[in-house]
């Protein structure tokens, strides 16, 4: 059994919330400057060109990215041979928050009721999502998500009978209504199976995953390059004013589900997909 | 084509502007977004004026990030301006004319556009920290509760935009990806 303090969690949360706001994963910014290269199209690469500029500026003069800088979802691995000492977990987590969006300098753009409204001011509560891995570490990922892009998400609970058709036809329909909406290039998660809760974490887990490493099933990797290349022919284009760079990137995680069911969430992204993790 | 022009936008101006140009703005522009736009029609719902003078205004849907000391403001990119169509008739009723944001608007804003010769600019989605760099002043003027949503005055120097939808309802989101994908098939 290993102790870990949790100010420890509470100071990598604030890190890490700084971090993911101010600098791009390297393979986001590899895969929006691939697209860039491949594109033929004058405006698509007038867009990317300033998009290029902005992420440079960002990281070089640690400012934000985007002025969206997000709802906080912490991941948390846990591993089950730790105990968490000192403040509760969940207010060990928005305490970072709170220190890393105030120091940061990041927009607080947390309401406390989804109805009445009313901005929190320090962008807490975090969405949460712990996990209890083999192990004696913590692992820490803040993904800051946009509400640009997760406005244009869906979940549709599907018959088994409408088969992978019905999948591919779902992705291309959602990318379809998202059109300019969602500030593309997007990332589009697609999570596929589990219940109508656990398809959605997958569609947001897909979005942490890097966009050069394909589902290590062939089945899921095939099915990623086929819709992302079908994404990239509805011309929708950076920004929505055409061109071949709809998406940068489309990731699947799949886990089992019910014998009645297949359902599928698809969670869009802009090209400012953000995400950084720590080892504790 | 490529176009510098003075805020404000008077008709005469708007009137020249296509869909599809790449229009730089330098003058006063006025940030609002969601709980801004609620809080000013309900405003004028009640027969009270606004707090800015909304004739031939520009209105940024914007909620920047705080300034860093030494900063003017901080990353300041476009918001999703569709959130902003149960708002944008009214406002132009009362003479606001352009509108700077990102993605797609209702049928109902374009007809209230051609009416009052509106103009909607698109500024790039995720570009905050660039576009940040073409603000050169900033005054918040009401609303300090709502935090990133209160209402400020900013004065830009060729803030870059792209004429998404002009004041004859031409739409670039619409003829800009035809184009390109009737491109593929010649």
């Amino acid at each position: 059994m290993r102790e870990i303090d949790a100010s420890l969690i509470t100071d990598a949360v604030c890190r890490l919330s700084i971090k993911a706001n101010y600098e791009l994963p390297a393979d986001v910014k590899a895969a929006i400057k691939n697209c860039r290269a491949e594109e033929d199209w004058d405006t698509a690469c007038g867009v990317l060109d300033r998009i290029i500029e902005n992420f440079g500026i960002a990281e070089g003069e640690s400012v934000p990215i985007c002025q969206d800088t997000g709802m906080a979802c912490v991941f948390l691995e846990i591993g089950q041979d730790v105990h968490i000492t000192g403040a509760p977990l969940s207010e060990a987590v928005d305490e970072g928050v709170r220190h890393g969006y105030g120091s940061g300098y990041l927009r607080k753009s947390v309401v406390r009721d989804p109805v009445r409204r009313g901005n929190t001011g320090d962008n807490t509560p975090a969405m949460l999502y712990t996990e209890i891995v083999p192990g004696e570490n913590i692992k820490v990922t803040v993904a800051p998500k946009g509400f640009g892009s997760e406005n244009m998400s869906a979940v549709r609970m599907f018959k088994p009978s409408a088969g992978i058709e019905g999948i591919k036809s779902f992705i291309l329909e959602t990318v379809e209504a998202a059109g300019p909406n969602p500030c593309p290039p997007m990332v589009v998660g697609v999570g596929i199976g589990g219940t109508f809760d656990k398809a959605a974490l997958l569609a947001k887990k897909a979005l942490l995953r890097p966009l050069d490493v394909r589902n290590p099933d062939p089945y899921y990797a095939d099915l990623e390059r086929e819709m992302l290349a079908r994404v990239n022919s509805l011309g929708i284009g950076p920004q929505g004013f055409g061109g071949k760079t709809t998406a940068i990137g489309l990731n699947i995680e799949t886990m089992p589900t019910h014998i009645a069911g297949m359902p599928c969430a698809i969670n869009i992204n802009c090209h400012v997909t953000r995400h950084c993790s720590e080892v504790i | 084509m490529e176009k510098h022009i003075t805020l404000p936008l008077t008709e005469e101006l708007a009137k020249t502007l296509r869909c599809g140009d790449t229009v730089y703005l330098t003058g006063t522009v006025y940030t609002s977004r969601d709980a801004g736009h609620k809080r000013m029609c309900e405003a004028l719902a009640r027969g009270e004026s606004l707090p800015f003078d909304p004739t031939d205004a520009t209105i940024y849907y914007v909620g920047p990030t705080p300034a860093k000391p030494g900063h003017v403001i901080g990353s300041a990119g476009p918001t999703t301006s569709g959130r902003m169509d149960a708002y944008a008739p009214t406002m132009m009723s009362v003479g606001a004319r352009g509108m700077i944001g990102k993605g797609a608007r209702l049928p109902e804003v374009v007809e209230a556009m051609k009416k009052y010769s509106g103009v909607y600019f698109g500024a790039i989605g995720g570009a905050g920290a660039l576009l940040a760099k073409c603000i050169k002043k900033c005054d918040l003027i009401a609303y300090e509760d709502l935090g990133a949503e209160a209402l400020r005055e900013l004065y830009v120097e060729d803030f870059p935009t792209v004429v998404i939808i002009d004041s004859e309802g031409r739409n670039l989101y619409e003829t800009g990806r035809a184009e390109y994908l009737a491109s593929k098939k010649d």
